[in-house]
Order: C-alpha cells, then structure tokens, then sequence
C-alpha cells in the first residue's frame, strides 16, 4: 500500500531529516512510528501525502508515485489519504458540520468548494462520519467551543469523510489526557481494523505503541533502526528493545495509559 | 449502512427571532392599517414630500451624503481589491518570489502619499468632480487594508492550512477554508478603520477639487461666509465623531 525506496530528505537548510528509508507498509496495517524528538518522525509522514517534497528516492502509495505527482494527480492521492495532527488543526471558527464536510472538498471542483454548497449525500457521509466518533450531537456547534479530545474526534470525522485507504497520524494524542487518549486512539484503531485503512500514527509513548499497533518502526537520526510486530515479542522484551530507538532505558513512570486501561 | 441520518437543522435563535419579528411587524401593520404594500410605499413617499416641505433639508445635507457615500464606495473598492493582492503578497499560501518582492515594495511606496496627494493627482487627471476623490479613497484604502491584511495572513495558524492540503484541497479551497476564516475578523476591521480614515478624509478631499463637503468649505472660506464655515466644521466634527465612536465599537467586539 505505502513503499519507500531509498527516500532521503534534506531540508532546504540543509538539515537532513531522513536517510535512504526502505519500507513497505502492507494494507490493513496499524503502523506505529516511534522515536525521539528530532528523528524524523514527522517528515517520514509528511512524505506519504508530499505535503513535504522528498529530497532523493521513490515514495509510491496505492501503486501511484507520490514524489513525482503534482497538479490534480497529487490532489485525487491526497484525497485518498486522512490525516489527524497534534493540534487537530480543524478550522476553528467554522461549524463541526462545516469541518466535517470539508473532507469532501478533494472530490468537487473548485467552485463548489468556494462557495461551501455541498450535495445531500456529503451531508449523509458527514453525519454517518460524525456518529462513528461519537459526537453527532456537537454536529452544529462551533469548533473552537469542543474540548481537545472533541476536536480531534471531530478531526477524525473529517479524515473519515474523504473515505480514505489510508490514515495519517502524526501524534495524534499528544495534547490529550490519559482517558481521552485511550478513547482516540481506539476509535483510530476501531476504523483501522473495520474498514481495512492503513494507518501509520507517529506515537511518543511506548506503551501505546505496543497496545495499538500491528507493527513497530523505530526512527532514530533520520534511520530505522527497529521494526517489530508486538505480536511476535513480549512485552518485557519490547521494553528493552526500546533501548535501541531511544538510547536509554524506557521507565515504567514513562507510561501513559497503565490507569486509564484498569 | 444506508439509513439516512435525519439531523434537526442548527439553532439560529436571534437570527429567526429577527426575521420573524420583521415580518411581523408588516404583517401586522399591514393588517392594522388595511393598505396593501403599494398603498404603504406610495403613502411613505407622499408623507416624505409633505416632511420635506415642513423641515426643509440645509444646503449641507447633499454634500454630506455625497462625501459619506465617496468614503463608503472608495473603501468597499479598496478593501475588496486587497484581499487578492494581500494573498498574493503573504509568503505563506502562495509564496512566487517575483510576484511577492514587487508587490511589497508597492505596498510600501503607497502607504507613504497621503489621500490628499492622490486626490490632487487624479483631479489633475480625470478632472474636478467626486469620481477623482473616489478613486483617490480607493487607492488610499486599498494600501492599508492591503498591509495590515497580508501581515494578519502571515501570522494565522499554519496547520489548519496543512490539513486542508492534506485534504485534496487547491489553492483557492485553502484559502476559503483555512485563510479566510482565521483572518475574517481582521479583514473586517481593518476596512471598518480604512473607512473611518476615508469619512475623515472625504470631508476634506473637495478642498483639492475632489467632491463632496469639502467643496461647500472652500466655498464659504472664499466667500468668507464663516457662519457656515462655522455650521459646516460643527456637522462633520458630529458625523465624524458618531462614525468613528461606532465603528469602534464593532472593530473592538470583533478582536
Ligand atoms: N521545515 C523544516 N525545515 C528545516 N528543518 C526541519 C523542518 N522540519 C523539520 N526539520 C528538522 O528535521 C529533523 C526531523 O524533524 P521531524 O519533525 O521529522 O522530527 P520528529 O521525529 O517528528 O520530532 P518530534 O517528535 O519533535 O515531532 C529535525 O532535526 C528538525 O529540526
Ligand atoms: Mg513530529
């Protein structure tokens, strides 16, 4: 579904945030990147939908290449992939509704989204989207007035709007509490798993990582450093192999979800 | 999977309580007085006429609405034809060097000649008359809202932009979704202040030939009728100082 061949990025500053990554992600998977601050998360994300160019190397999503789309080719890609952010960047002094229906702009002409007139059956989508996340009764409220964790499901919505095969999510529940963490992260697991989306969901938290993913990527200094199925390791073992993405030893204290899952 | 989801339609309480009341208030008086709405109109107009004659407007009056509808019409022109150029000349969404580098400088030169210099200009080219104090407003306005806007545009939240890229969306999409209602409050303001400058401005402008009550001031200095200079100063100091006072408070419940 999502493959790096040899994909290096350096930023025009010449930082270099990536180096010659190789990755396949399969369909269906719930790809969790993990890493210290700086390592390239983020970029290795952007990279999928281009909303950062790659520097050398190939990024080929759903058998289309990403790093030589441009123009309505790119667009009609990124329609097709969702992204959530750590900010929810939702439009905040536009209605949940008018949020939600924004997903749907990748698939009507320009006009259209300019003047906000959307057909009935975008409205459906937006409604059955919003009542996937639970929050169908904020559908004509303000953005700005939702809580964080309100704002991200509504972030969600929206991502679930464009009907997506894949989803993005660069740390997701990084500005939640623990309860709302869990409540997010399951329903980005729920629709992973339902409806076959790819996910890749930039995580802090080791031990989200190890509850949620199918897979485990470690970044560390622009390389990938660790790749693991929870399912093929202990958890114990996990732990330790942290070592090799973060460079020290991971503490239990370090933990977010231990009181929010008992 | 295919039930239709039946949403009740937003609560737009004052808005509703709003239209309601006015239709109402024609129905009623409509009603009440057994006219239809013609009889209603045609009976205004005739109650207008009789109204003229009993307090017959002061010499003032046409110039007065003529300066207030050049201020009004310069700064509609002016905010309008910023908000492209305010788009083109931010590093944020568009970002072509050679379109942004010129614009700027242009920006800057303009913010730097007053009203008044480019009313003298286009007197000096279209002729006397309210249409060169118009286009002086225009120009004058257009530089202003220009600047502060594309400022405002550089200073708005970059990830509500990303996600709307992220989305599929084209450049003008963005900018309907995650520019203009982050910078509309601003936008607003800053031709709210545009046109406060330009109501003071318009007033004056006539002095260099460019309509409106300036032109009854030069009169009444030149014919050295200072009652009226008197009458004159004391109704635009009023309208002014009204103008002013209001659009202040809408420019502040706005931030
Ligand atoms: N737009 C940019 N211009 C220049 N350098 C950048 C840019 N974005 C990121 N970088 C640099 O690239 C490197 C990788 O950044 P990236 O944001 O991908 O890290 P990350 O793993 O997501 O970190 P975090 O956990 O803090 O979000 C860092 O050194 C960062 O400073
Ligand atoms: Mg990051």
């Amino acid at each position: 579904m999502i493959e790096f061949k040899n994909v290096s990025k350096v930023y025009p500053n010449g930082v270099k945030a990536l180096n010659n990554i190789n990755l396949f992600i399969d369909k269906g998977e719930f790809l969790v990147i993990i890493g210290l601050s700086g390592a390239g998360k983020s970029t290795l994300l952007r990279l999928i939908n281009q909303l950062i160019p790659v520097s050398t190397g190939q990024v080929i999503v759903d058998g289309v290449r990403m790093d030589t789309a441009s123009g309505k080719i790119l667009r009609n890609m990124r329609r097709k992939i969702g992204m959530i952010f750590q900010s929810f960047n939702i439009v905040k002094r536009m209605s949940v509704l008018s949020n939600v229906l924004s997903g749907r702009v990748g698939y009507h002409p320009t006009w259209r989204n300019v003047l906000g007139i959307y057909p009935e059956d975008d409205k459906q989508i937006a409604y059955k989207a919003l009542q996937r996340v639970d929050i169908l009764e904020k559908v004509h409220n303000r953005a700005s007035d939702l809580s964080g964790g309100q704002q991200q499901r509504v972030a969600i919505a929206r991502a679930l709007a464009q009907q997506p095969l894949i989803m993005l999510a660069d740390e997701p529940v990084a500005s939640l509490d623990p309860i709302t963490t869990v409540q997010v992260m399951d329903f980005l697991k729920e629709i992973c798993a339902s409806d076959g989306i790819t996910t890749v969901a930039n995580l802090h938290h080791v031990d989200l990582a190890w509850k949620y993913a199918t897979r485990v990527v470690g970044v560390r200094a622009g390389e990938i450093v660790y790749d693991q199925r929870p399912s093929q390791t202990t958890k114990n073992q996990f732990i330790k192999d942290m070592e090799i993405v973060y460079g020290r030893p991971i503490h239990h204290d370090e933990f977010v979800i231990e009181e929010a899952v008992v | 999977m295919s039930d239709r989801i039946i949403v009740p339609p937003p609560k737009r309480l004052g808005q509703t309580l709003g239209i309601l009341t006015v239709i109402l208030v024609i129905v009623a008086s409509a009603i009440f007085a057994r006219f239809n709405i013609i009889e209603v109109i045609l009976g205004l107009q005739r109650g207008g006429r009789i109204l003229a004659r009993m307090f017959p407007l002061p010499g003032w009056f046409g110039p007065l609405m003529e300066t207030l509808q050049m201020a009004v019409t310069g700064t509609f022109w002016g905010a309008l034809l910023a908000f492209p150029i305010a788009i083109l000349s931010a590093r944020n969404i568009v970002d072509v060097p050679w379109i942004r580098v010129p614009l700027r400088f242009f920006l800057n030169i303009l913010r730097t000649i007053p009203a008044m210099v480019f009313a003298a200009m286009f007197v000096a080219i279209f002729g006397i008359g309210n249409f060169s104090g118009v286009i002086a407003l225009v120009i004058f306005s257009f530089g202003l809202v220009a600047k502060l806007l594309f400022e405002s545009i550089e200073a708005i939240d970059e990830g509500q932009v990303e996600a709307l890229r992220s989305l599929g969306a084209d450049t003008l999409t963005v900018i309907r979704y995650a520019v203009l209602p982050q910078i509309l409050p601003q936008y607003i303001s800053y031709t709210l202040y545009a046109f406060e400058i330009n109501v003071r401005s318009a007033a004056v402008l006539g002095y260099v030939g460019a309509g409106g009550i300036g032109q009854l001031f030069e009169r009444a200095l030149a014919w050295r009728r200072f009652h009226e200079v008197g009458e004159l100063v004391i109704v635009s100091f009023v309208v002014v100082l009204f103008l002013d006072f209001f659009s202040a408070k809408v420019r502040r419940s706005l931030i």
